[in-house]
């Protein structure tokens, strides 16, 4: 028995998804597919409820329910077909698809597939405090899920632990709506999520922020009813004579994202460590042939409009892989070294075939420098492509665009290389 | 007397340090924004602050239990909070068009509180 067969399979319906089949129709691909497990798609937007969305996509100040509807409607004005509250169980590297939905299971083969299954938050098991495990500890996006789509406030008086975007997105929520954020610790010297969030969400509703600090205890049986703050030395060992213990009832968790990963290992496809998620090349195609990947399961990228520029790529090289109108195989991947102060590349590796006319290379780097900084993209030592930036974030990531020219100049070099380093006289 | 006064652009996520030079009640140097909206903001955030409001309100009779709402353009800093409480007293009836009014002037600040997604009526069975 054959199997119900689609050109390009997406699995997921967030932004990554929702960008990648509309592209990959786009592209000349007749049928294309999008399998979400919610009732709707979009991912992680719908709760997203602040602004701040499609700015460099639409160039207008979007909230994340705005951004998802205008790629759903493009989405279907492209006739990408979806199929909502299914979740895909397994997939392989022959690219079968195990769906479950409508309370049946069924069977489904792709030409292309595309993994866009987003990331998750880093849990609590992650982390290492000590205290039992009262209720009342949860992570910022569960937070975020309860207080913009459930309606359900979680706590009265808060204290967040990290400084990543969603964590001051929620700091400022939660003061909107009535409750208390008594203090933000992050662990590193500095904040971890974007200057703007420390600015509208932190600094203008006067949160306490605490940098080098941590939550080393959690204080209450059945529900929390304090945490225990702790300064930090460079190592992140808390100095205990710093001690001190704030009453509150919930403490949120935004200390990372991680890539949502579990389809993918089923299909035998490559993983990177550095990014936790899947290792790529130009066209974001893993290292199982057919099988790209788009989004936050590729790395966690800080902005939207970047998962959806990477995604579109992503759906434009899939349809190209059904269509036949470029394969890899004849070539023999290269891998992009790391070089000073970078933290991981994506793609990892490169296919330098001829007909390779677009690259884009995303990075980040290991340890801020506040400073005018180069980074740089090396084919054997020499220079391929330079750009000056007024500094360099470990959050904030960084794009390299290369010309066809610039392209060309890879071909037949056998080391290829990227460093970040303060701008030289 | 001229003062130089630092401020983080919060338009777009480059996030820039603006240095801006005040005197007499106006911004008459900037430096340090990569474009020019940053000199905007500066002005903006020493004279009048802005920042756009954005919230959920309950909903009655929808396929959700919560419509997202914003503010269709920034509101003065100031009245977030009394504008956000104003708000936690809303409730909406399904089905909501997303651009419509939730609340206007709120606060009598000439800005409307908007509705930022469709949802629709929930289907009695
Ligand atoms: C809680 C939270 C808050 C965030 N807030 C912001 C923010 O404010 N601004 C910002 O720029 N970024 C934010 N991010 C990052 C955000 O995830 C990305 O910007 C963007 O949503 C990533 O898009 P995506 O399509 O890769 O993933 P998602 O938006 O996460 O979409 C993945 C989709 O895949 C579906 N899926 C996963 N596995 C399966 C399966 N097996 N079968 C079927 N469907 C599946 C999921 O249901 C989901 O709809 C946030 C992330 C999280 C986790
Ligand atoms: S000055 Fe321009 S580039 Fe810098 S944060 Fe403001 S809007 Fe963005």
């Amino acid at each position: 028995m054959s199997l119900p067969h689609w050109d390009v399979v997406v699995i997921g319906g967030g932004p990554a998804g929702m960008a990648a089949a509309s592209e990959a129709r786009a592209e000349g691909a007749e049928r294309v597919l999008v399998i979400e497990r919610n009732t709707e798609a979009g991912g992680i937007l719908p709760q997203c409820v602040h602004n701040g969305f499609g700015l460099r996509v639409f160039g207008s100040d979007l909230t994340g329910p705005e951004y998802a509807s205008r790629w759903l409607r493009r989405a279907e004005m492209a006739q990408v077909e979806f199929m909502l509250q299914s979740m895909v169980l397994e997939i392989n590297a022959d690219r079968r698809v195990l769906v479950s939905g409508a309370g049946k299971l069924h069977e489904l083969s792709a030409g292309a597939l595309v993994l866009a299954t987003g990331c998750r938050e880093r849990p609590r098991g992650a982390l290492n405090i000590a205290g039992s495990r009262p209720a009342g500890i949860l992570t910022a996006g569960t937070a975020q899920r309860l207080v913009n789509i459930e309606g359900y406030m979680p706590g009265k008086r808060y204290v967040i632990l990290g400084s990543g975007d969603i964590g001051m997105i929620m700091a400022r929520r939660l003061t909107l709506a009535g409750a208390q954020v008594l203090a933000m610790a992050e662990v590193l010297p500095y904040v971890s999520g974007l200057r703007r969030n420390l600015v509208q969400c932190v600094h203008d509703f006067d949160i306490p922020l605490h940098t080098s600090t941590t939550v080393t205890r959690t204080i209450g049986r059945e529900r929390l009813e304090a945490v225990e703050l702790c300064a930090v030395d460079q190592h992140w060992q808390p100095l205990c004579e710093t001690a001190r213990t704030i009453a509150c009832d919930t403490l949120l968790l935004s200390v990372g994202l991680l890539p949502e990963i579990e389809l993918a290992r089923m299909a035998h496809v490559g993983l990177d460590p550095l990014t936790g998620g899947a290792r790529v090349d130009e066209s974001l195609q893993t290292s199982v042939p057919g099988v790209f990947a788009a989004g936050n399961m590729v790395h966690v990228y800080d902005l939207v409009d970047a998962v959806t520029e990477s995604a579109l790529r992503a759906g434009r090289q899939a349809a190209r892989y059904v269509l036949g109108n470029r394969l890899t195989t004849a070539v023999t991947p290269q891998t992009i070294e790391l070089g000073v102060n970078i933290h991981h590349v994506v793609p990892q590796v490169l296919h330098l075939t001829p007909e390779l006319d677009e690259l884009v290379i995303e990075l980040r780097v290991r340890s801020p420098i506040e400073q005018p900084v180069r980074v740089e993209f090396l084919a054997d030592g020499e220079r391929v492509v330079s750009q000056r930036l007024r500094y360099a974030r470990p959050s904030e990531m960084i794009v390299l665009t290369l010309k066809p020219d610039e392209i060309a100049c890879l071909q037949r070099a056998e080391h290829l290389s990227v460093n970040c380093r303060p701008w030289e006289s | 007397m001229a003062e130089t006064r630092e401020i983080i652009c919060v338009t777009c996520p480059m996030g820039c340090t603006v240095q801006a030079t005040v005197e007499n009640g106006e911004v008459c140097d900037a430096r340090g924004q990569a474009c020019k909206r940053g000199v905007a903001f500066a002005r903006e955030e020493l004279l009048d602050p802005r920042r756009m409001l954005t919230a959920t309100v309950a909903l009655k009779g929808g396929v959700l239990r919560r419509s997202p709402v914003r503010s269709e353009r920034p509101l003065p800093k100031a009245m977030l909070l009394r504008a956000a409480e104003v708000l936690r007293s809303v409730t909406l009836q399904a089905p909501v068009a997303q651009g419509q009014v939730v609340v206007a002037d709120i606060l009598g600040s000439g800005v409307d509180i908007i509705a930022s997604r469709d949802i629709a009526a929930e289907v009695l069975s």
